[in-house]
């Protein structure tokens, strides 16, 4: 068991839970992640790595079904039955490149080490996050500190650029010179930022989610299709080329247990709440 | 002389309708008559044969002769004076290609049940409550680091902590038992009996750290900067799958991730667990090794209408244990004999929906001593399917490799280990089982360990590589 050091919503449905860990820390690097698992009877679920020391390890999730739900009902001094990482492979970091981040959703807090890493290693950092509203929008502060320009993407206009990712990136791209874009957060997001970028041919980095379950390379379920090839989503990723990806077979996968999982969120409902 | 029973005692299980509705062990072991029955078929030949066919050389009339006197408590310390996990062998060893195999009584008779002799004392054991530690010896000073809590790493652990090492295992799951536990399903293996040989270890001293991925954590090289010695026991988790079209529609699983998703996470325990799993009517399993025969039955405890076999030989070639097909074949799994798929295919939403097959026939033997199946050309047929397990092997998990570059690997992406010693090409580090052999035995992987064993206490103290 693994003590929960603290849980907090930052923003609706988006949550920062810190795990006690005095392993994790010695290999991790920006772009890895860890696998958690809420209770004895929970799923494995992979979850990106935002910050980590001698102690502990930092994770940021949306609250979505049975897992996020039972993580995000967390108070310090709880237990977690199972955290286990650093896993998959880290963000090859480029040098002296301008790079545009991308973030949305939980890919806002994952993309903190990932900039982190870019800027050392002397790359100019363009962060741009993006949500419905502003409310959704966070840690601009953290992401501050490592981004050369920090752009806020919200659609319905109530803080900087109004519009969709798309939009924004179709601007900025025309307007600056980026020699790279690297993305974090959903599969839709990942895809529409990809498919953006192809036709302006700028090497385009997605951070993928797929469905996991022991994320060490055994199991196979989160295989993807890059670039004709099946390679899995734990050892051979997370991070890839997003304009070899086969988004429609990726889409497809995410759904899987679309139906389980309403079964599954309701059940623990029922018997968390009466 | 009495006469010789010619048929061993057969063991009482479950009737198959019962059985396929629920995950609960399938046969019931022998009562002590029935094993003292058994027991006494054994011939107690002075040169024993069976003895020879046992990959860590149990003494096998030595313990049937203890079940014979009824005296069962020295027939299980005799068994795991070779063995740490009679209980697991007993179960799950293919016993008619080892000891039974070359028992003499063989010749003429059905062999002596020695599986199930060593099932019936193991679980007498378990029954009499926890079983007493042993006198441990003065601590060496020496520690061992053991990758991978399944058989050959519980296996080393005994032995060096026996001889008074500090041992901790590392195991990259949730739970301890390797492929014990995520692999072999309830029915055939109680996973309690695992436990129950793990906290026996425990309390023999031995140090296990769960969730543990060697090669991520923590690499070999700094494993070796706190230990004297490293045992790779990893096994072969990588899932191999056949390359052909519509292999990653929804529906379409390994071998591996429907058996973990069933047995590690409890799947058919759904929604009270988390994990979800496809529950198929028409389920197809590709393969015809112990690993498919598991999928198949797992699928039809899961509810599956129809769940049959694809094997692209005949039945004499099945590599499966004799009593896994048989139980297979009593519940009613269709076995669809010289088949190969070639292409899946799928619906608007990306789920798979049909299996195109192929008809083989036998050839000449290829490499493995095996007739090689041959395509008809021609015989193509649509079939459909809902649920497709692909279980057509498995190779070692990169991970350590990929992060040791010392350590000499195989063509096949096995780590490359003595036979004779288990040492490996980097010194400190030994390897054994499947990261070894790719997809072996349980019982062969405990016979790399028990090796492996011998040689890092002797470099633990002579220093010697």
């Amino acid at each position: 068991m693994y003590k929960v050091v603290k849980r907090e919503r930052i923003v609706p449905n988006i949550h920062l839970l810190v795990i006690e860990s005095d392993a994790i820390h010695t290999n991790a690097q920006a772009g890895e992640f860890v696998v958690v698992r809420a209770d004895e009877k929970g799923e494995r679920i992979p979850l990106n790595l935002v910050d980590w020391d001698e102690q502990s390890v930092s994770v940021v999730f949306m609250e979505i079904g049975t897992s996020t739900r039972k993580l995000a009902a967390l108070k310090a001094g709880d237990e977690v039955a199972t955290l286990v990482g650093p896993l998959g492979k880290p963000t090859e970091v480029p040098k002296d490149k301008s790079i545009l981040c991308v973030g949305g959703c939980y890919g806002i807090g994952a993309l903190l080490p990932v900039i982190r890493a870019f800027r050392q290693n002397g790359n100019r950092v363009v962060t741009a996050i993006e949500a419905r509203s502003e409310y959704l929008l966070y840690w601009q502060d953290k992401l501050k500190l490592y981004s050369d320009e920090l752009h806020e993407i919200t659609r319905d206009g109530t803080k900087g650029f109004k519009g969709h990712v798309n939009d924004f990136l179709v601007d900025h791209l025309k307007k600056n010179k980026i020699d790279m874009v690297y993305v974090q957060g959903c599969t839709y997001l990942t895809y529409l930022t990809s498919e953006t970028t192809r036709p302006l041919a700028i090497r385009t980095i997605v951070g993928l989610n797929p469905i996991m379950v022991d994320a060490t390379g055994m199991c196979g379920v989160c295989r993807v299709i890059v670039n004709g090839e099946t390679k899995f989503g734990c050892v051979d990723g997370p991070e890839f080329d997003g304009h070899q990806v086969d988004w429609a077979n990726l889409l497809s996968r995410r759904k899987i247990y679309l139906k389980e999982e309403v079964h599954s969120l309701s059940f623990y409902e029922c018997e968390t709440y009466g | 002389m009495a006469k010789i029973e010619p048929k061993k005692t057969p063991m009482r299980e479950r009737a198959p309708k019962d059985r396929v509705k629920d995950f609960n062990e399938v046969p019931f072991g022998y009562s002590p008559e029935e094993a003292i029955n058994e027991a006494k078929r054994c011939l107690q030949c002075k040169r024993p044969t069976c003895v020879q066919g046992c990959p860590v050389e149990i003494d096998i009339p030595g313990f049937i002769k203890f079940i014979a006197e009824g005296d069962y408590m020295d027939s299980i310390k005799r068994l795991k004076e070779k063995n740490v996990l009679p209980a697991v062998c007993g179960r799950v060893c293919p016993q008619e290609d080892q000891c039974e195999k070359v028992c003499v009584l063989a010749k003429k008779f059905e062999p002596v049940a020695i599986g199930r002799l060593e099932r019936f004392a193991a679980d007498w054991e378990a029954r009499q409550g926890e079983s007493p530690i042993p006198q441990l010896p003065e601590p060496t000073g020496k520690r061992v680091a053991i990758i991978g809590a399944g058989p050959g790493g519980l296996t080393v652990a005994g032995d060096l902590s026996r001889l008074g090492h500090a041992v901790t295992i590392f195991e990259a799951l949730h739970k301890p038992g390797g492929v014990l536990v995520y692999g072999i399903p309830e029915f055939r293996l109680p996973k309690e009996i695992i436990y129950r040989e793990v906290d026996y270890l425990v309390r023999c001293g031995v140090e296990l750290k769960l969730d543990f991925v060697v090669g991520k954590t923590s690499t070999i090289d700094q494993l070796l900067e706190e230990f004297n010695a490293v045992y790779i026991g990893t096994g072969a988790g990588l899932p191999w799958f056949m390359n052909i079209p519509g292999e990653n529609l929804n529906g379409v699983y390994s071998a591996n991730e429907y058996l973990t998703r069933a047995n590690l996470m409890k799947a058919y325990l759904f929604p009270e667990y988390d994990t979800p799993i496809v529950r198929g009517k028409r389920v197809a399993v590709i393969g015809g090794g112990n690993v498919a025969m598991d999928c198949a039955r797992t699928a039809l405890r899961l509810g599956a209408d129809e769940v049959s076999i694809v094997y692209r030989r005949s039945r004499k070639e099945m590599p499966a244990r004799e009593e896994e097909i048989h139980h297979g074949e009593q519940e009613g799994i269709i076995f669809e004999y010289l088949t190969l798929p070639v292409k899946y295919l799928g619906d608007e939403n990306n789920w798979v929906t049909e299996m195109e097959c192929l008809r083989m026939e036998l050839g000449e033997p290829d490499a493995s001593g095996r007739r090689r199946p041959v395509p008809i050309e021609g015989s193509n047929y649509i079939t459909k399917v809902d649920t497709v397990v692909c279980a057509i092997g498995q190779s070692p998990n990169p991970l350590i490799p990929q992060t040791t570059p010392d350590l000499k690997i195989g063509k096949w992406g096995n780590i490359e280990a003595d036979d004779k010693t288990g040492k490996t090409s980097k010194k400190g580090c030994w390897a054994g089982g499947d990261v070894v052999r790719g997809g072996a035995t349980v019982i062969l992987a405990m016979g790399d360990a028990r090796i492996a064993a011998r040689s890092i206490d002797e470099y633990l103290r002579t220093g010697l590589w």
